[in-house]
């Protein structure tokens, strides 16, 4: 007897009690529709996730340095020359002073714009582009002169979109505004990334009398090896400081590596709770083909008598739950589509942010192959039961 | 010539909570290639026994039963399945079919395990099918037929394998006594066709209608022989006691 067969046996027997199968396959069903809609919200997270930090760069380390009093330092220098004798790893590098002075736009004060000296490069390095006016320049990085770059947000507000040329005042000092940033949100705010000045490190560190310059900011030449890149910085960090709680290397590209594996356990995690009513589901399964066994003695009997080996018998059975749990793992992946659509579009009206639900392929492909397991681990022991039937006893039940 | 079915000092004991029945005590016979034997018994004269171990679906406790030249008795259970699906046609009191499928597929089944094609056993189930004059209703399920229909179905079953016995088990017994008449009379037209047809029943008028009988009595052979002798129907446990021949 053939597997197409049993197949088909099989499909006769689920159509003929279709209230009796759907009832069986809601455990499955629910399993699997739950499964993928928690898959699928993960999806989402991740893509956003990776979406955010894209815009962050990922391809960025940042370093601090706390330092160890004045007997031990790294200069601007030899920063430089890291990046000069690395290019596999390093592309650029760039010093970040924060300053911490009030902004004053002639009478007017702004308490949330952000204020960081930077290198030429900066600009390059984080993929800014400038839409008024110039950017800094190697000049004015050496010669610590008082200029600077502005946000879109303060262009807009404070000089009706025509800052180039004009003053702005960073604690007592007055800074020449000689370009803008293009915008980098769609609709500048208020402390976002369009509330900003950058001005030359070189002035930046003068001002704020900081003697040594603690933070930085790379660009590494391949994403894939921002680790090593990450290692080279520390050790060669390490080589001057000899102590490794004094400065931290941050890689973008590991940040996101590890919220990525944060999203990944929450989603393990309750896509296996989701599973469990998979397992509740396969019980069902198996309890109603223990009744349809009994129900069918008489069936297995004649078929024992007309030459049934075991195995065609187990065969039927087995492949009988197998297809009534694959049927319900069918139904649960378009129920979890549709429920995927659906959160998709609530998720968009209840906040600001636009996460795609998307189940992937692979869950998909798992669902299908894990209610088809269940069917086959809990239709075995009805089918051996059946198997098993003495063909003598089995004819004479009714 | 070698018998079809050779019996060889079969016992076949039970066990019935503590005491130990004798369902079968010591059978020896042959029946050979081409015969119609009734084996007739009261109930609990080990009749049924007696089918159940010709029927390959139980084995004998000791002794040996050969089909065909064949030690049944070694057989495990699928040997037992393949040579009830090869060698036997059973045809039952309740007719046993497949309420679920159509009749030309209830032919079907015992072909379907012996791994004939599709094509090939839809063929042979259609001219079995016509030989028991159903030709016309292949695609009606049993419960639309009236017990004579659905015994000749099952007859039909039983032919499709070209087996080598035609085992009926009271083929009659659920049938009113004209159409038991005519499933009988097709049982022997069966016979003249040169099968081998092996009849178990209780009712001696039913058992007359086969060349020889085989008389069971508290699992023993009271009497084997022509089924036209007078000491066939009679009982010897209860003298005088005739039935109507």
């Amino acid at each position: 007897m053939k597997l197409i067969e049993s197949f088909q046996l099989a499909l006769k027997n689920i159509l003929g009690s279709k209230m009796r199968t759907l009832l069986t396959m809601l455990g499955i069903v629910i399993g699997i529709t739950a499964v993928i809609v928690i898959v699928g919200i993960g999806n989402g997270m991740k893509n956003y996730m990776e979406a955010q930090f894209a815009e962050l760069g990922t391809n960025t380390l940042t370093v601090s340095i706390r330092g160890r009093g004045s007997s031990r330092s790294v200069s601007v220098d030899q920063m430089y020359q890291l990046v000069e004798d690395n290019p596999q790893l390093l592309d650029e590098v760039s010093p970040t002073v924060s300053m911490s002075g009030t902004v004053k736009i002639g009478t007017d004060t702004s308490d949330s714009t952000s204020v960081t000296g930077v290198s030429e490069e900066y600009f390059d390095m984080r993929g800014y582009t400038i839409s008024q006016g110039r950017g800094l320049q190697y000049v004015d990085v050496s010669a610590r002169k008082r200029v600077c770059v502005i946000g879109t947000y303060l262009a807009q507000t404070y000089y009706d979109g025509n800052p180039v040329g004009q003053s702005i005042k960073i604690g007592q000092d007055k800074f020449t505004i000689v370009g803008v940033m293009t915008a980098q949100a769609d609709d500048p705010e208020e402390g976002g990334t369009d509330d900003c000045i950058y001005l030359p490190y070189t002035t930046a560190a003068r001002l704020s009398q900081t003697g040594t310059i603690s933070s930085y900011l790379f660009t590494v030449t391949d994403e894939d090896q921002a680790a090593d890149a990450k290692t080279l910085v520390e050790n060669t960090l390490y080589k001057v400081f000899d102590d490794d709680s004094v400065y931290n290397v941050t890689s973008m590209a590991e940040m996101l590596d590890t919220m990525t594996q944060m999203i990944n356990v929450v989603i393990t995690v309750l896509a296996v709770i989701a599973a469990i009513s998979l397992v509740v589901g396969g019980i069902g399964i198996m309890n109603i083909m223990l009744v349809s066994v009994t129900e069918r003695t008489r069936e297995i009997g004649i078929r024992k008598a007309l030459g049934a080996k075991e195995r065609y018998i187990m065969q039927q059975f087995v492949i009988e739950a197998a297809t009534t749990s694959a049927l319900g793992g069918i139904m649960g992946i378009v129920f979890g589509y549709v429920l995927c659509g659906v959160a998709t579009v609530i998720i968009g009206q209840l906040s600001s942010e636009s996460i795609t639900v998307s189940p992937s392929m692979n869950s998909i492909i798992l669902a299908v192959g894990v209610s088809a397991a269940i069917g086959i681990v809990f239709g075995y022991l009805p089918a051996k039961k059946a198997a098993r039937l003495n063909p003598i006893d089995a004819l004479r039940y009714d | 010539m070698s018998a079809l079915i050779e019996f060889q000092d079969v016992c076949k004991t039970y066990e019935m909570g503590d005491t130990i029945v004798r369902a079968a005590d010591h059978i020896s016979m042959k029946i050979n290639q081409g015969e119609f034997v009734a084996i007739v018994g009261q109930s609990g004269s080990g009749k049924s026994t007696c089918m159940n171990i010709i029927g390959c679906l139980d084995v004998p406790t000791s002794g040996n039963y050969l089909l065909d030249g064949r030690d049944v008795g070694k057989m495990n259970k699928n040997e037992l399945a393949e040579i009830r699906n090869e060698k036997l046609g059973f045809i039952f009191q309740q007719y046993n079919l497949l309420a679920k499928l159509t009749l030309i597929e209830n032919v079907e089944v015992p072909l379907m395990y012996a791994g004939v094609s599709r094509n090939e056993r839809r063929e042979r189930a259609k001219t079995v099918l016509e030989m028991v004059g159903l030709g016309g209703k292949t695609a009606h399920k049993p419960n639309q037929l009236s017990g004579g229909q659905q015994q000749r179905v099952s007859i039909a079953r039983a032919l499709v394998g070209e087996p080598a016995v035609i085992l009926a088990d009271e083929p009659t017994g659920a049938l009113d006594s004209h159409t038991g008449r005519e499933v009988l009379a097709l049982l022997q037209k069966l016979h003249d066709a040169g099968n081998t047809v092996v009849l178990i029943t209780h009712d001696n008028s039913i058992a007359v209608q086969a060349q020889r009988i085989i008389r069971l009595e508290d699992g023993r052979v009271v009497y084997d022989g022509d089924a036209h002798a007078p000491e066939a129907v009679v009982s010897p446990g209860a003298a005088g006691m005739r039935s109507a021949v």
